[in-house]
């Protein structure tokens, strides 16, 4: 328990520090933005309260915010994000089968299962955070494929971390 | 009673989802207006401060070309002194000038975060209200014009980037000095904006500077890009072009905050003018 609340904490940080200092200078052709940071409520421990994982999604996103001057926006996105990721656990997964290690990673619970779970949770929170942006259906063509662009290179981001991250001996 | 927390706790994740969905999109609607939630943007002490550390690693990178453009603007204002010019009569007097004041101030300051890639995009820098900087000053850069300051805090200023969706400033043509305004395009595109409303008399050519016309918060005549294109879709009564900016936005260092000395005086003259109407 323990260790997994100093994992989470470091996570918190680093993801942070990563977007807003490397990721945020970073665009492929003005139409791929990576938000990297969302992997900090992916990986957030199934058994997490709801209000818990509520606020540190709220919290995760102003602070990004913050550092964007968009207060509010990712905030928004992050918990619309939170939702989805409850909805899709219940639907999915049978939380008794994952007593000592719980947490939704790739190494545990194998890439089909991850690859849908990152697929559609970066989706809804892309898909709120550029309609919020733009606010107009008068740039609609733009909008979807920077959407669709950054939803492509997010997921990237995501599932080369959890093959970087990749722990063998977690596959039961 | 019962029956209702039972069903509070059986769908709470809906009911926490409201609530904090709400609180957040209550922020960022009142962020629509700047100003009213503040206190979570990059002016505030703590980013502000880790944004200037960041900042000192990163400008060693692009030492030579911000040395590079600082050589040729010295070049260039050493061309406009008194002494490069000689004096071709014999007769000496000395004048006291009264004909020229200072209408315009200029403060120096570093471009501390700056981002191109969003819809509405500002720029933080270093100087603030200590520094004589306040709200509604333009902001210009040795190439072009950059924007518009948008809120002051006592050690950083945050400047509302030409690329916004709201930035809108006086533009004229450099050689006809046909009146216009010019925006950010709709296509997000950093490297160029678009010239509209010039009245149909003007005969823009390909390639003609594009400049402040002195209306807005600029001093006349500096310059905005370059037209690189005439027939753009969105035209209505009058021209509309596209024009590549002169200045690189990825690439901003330093940036002088213009001060326009006689902005009171003009502003009171018209406001006792509307008044009177």
């Amino acid at each position: 328990m323990n260790r997994a609340l100093i994992i989470n904490v470091l996570r918190f940080f680093l993801l942070i520090f990563l977007q807003v200092f490397l990721l945020k200078n970073i665009t492929v052709y003005n139409l791929s933005v990576p938000y990297f940071y969302i992997l900090f409520i992916l990986l957030l421990p199934f058994e997490t309260n709801n209000f818990v994982l509520f606020l540190l999604s709220f919290l995760i996103g102003i602070t990004i915010d913050a550092f964007y001057d968009s207060p509010g926006l990712h905030a928004s996105s992050c918990v619309l994000l939170a939702f989805v990721r409850i909805i899709f656990i219940n639907l999915t997964v049978h939380k008794e089968g994952f007593d000592n290690e719980p947490e939704p990673s790739l190494s545990l619970m194998g890439i089909r299962w991850f690859f849908t779970y990152v697929l559609v949770l970066t989706f809804a929170h892309h898909f709120i955070l550029f309609t919020l942006e733009s606010f107009s259906f008068s740039k609609l063509p733009y909008t979807l494929s920077r959407l669709f662009f950054s939803w492509i290179f997010t997921v990237f981001l995501i599932l080369l971390s959890g093959f970087l991250f990749f722990r063998s001996k977690d596959r039961k | 009673m019962r029956n209702l927390l039972v069903f509070f706790s059986k769908y709470n994740a809906f009911f926490l989802f409201l609530l904090f969905e709400i609180l957040s999109l209550v922020i960022y609607i009142n962020y629509n207006s700047f100003q009213k939630a503040s206190f979570i943007n990059s002016s505030n002490e703590i980013t502000g401060n880790i944004y200037t550390r960041i900042n000192e690693f990163y400008s060693y990178l692009s030492l030579k070309e911000v040395n590079d453009s600082l050589a040729t603007e010295n070049a260039r204002l050493r061309n406009k002194l008194k002494s490069s010019f000689y004096v071709d009569t014999i007769a000496k007097h000395k004048v006291n000038d009264t004909v020229f004041k200072q209408q315009y101030e200029y403060i120096v300051a570093r471009v501390v975060n700056n981002s191109i890639n969003k819809v509405n995009n500002y720029i933080t820098i270093n100087k603030g209200s200590k520094y004589g900087i306040k709200k509604g000053l333009g902001v210009i850069c040795s190439s072009g014009i950059v924007g518009k300051v948008v809120n002051v805090s006592e050690d950083f200023s945050i400047v509302q980037s030409l690329l916004h969706k709201d930035s809108q400033f006086s533009a004229m043509l450099a050689d006809n000095k046909e009146i216009g305004y010019i925006e950010w395009g709709d296509d997000l595109d950093p490297k160029k904006a678009v010239l509209k409303e010039v009245s149909n008399n003007a005969l823009p050519k390909l390639g003609e500077s594009v400049v402040t016309s002195g209306y807005s918060l600029f001093p006349a005549g500096i310059p905005i890009g370059k037209i690189i294109n005439l027939h753009t879709k969105t035209g209505g009564y009058a021209l509309n072009m596209e024009v590549a900016l002169s200045v690189e936005f990825s690439k901003l260092q330093y940036v002088n905050v213009v001060v326009n000395k006689l902005a009171d005086k003009q502003m009171g003259l018209e406001a006792q003018q509307k008044k009177n109407e």
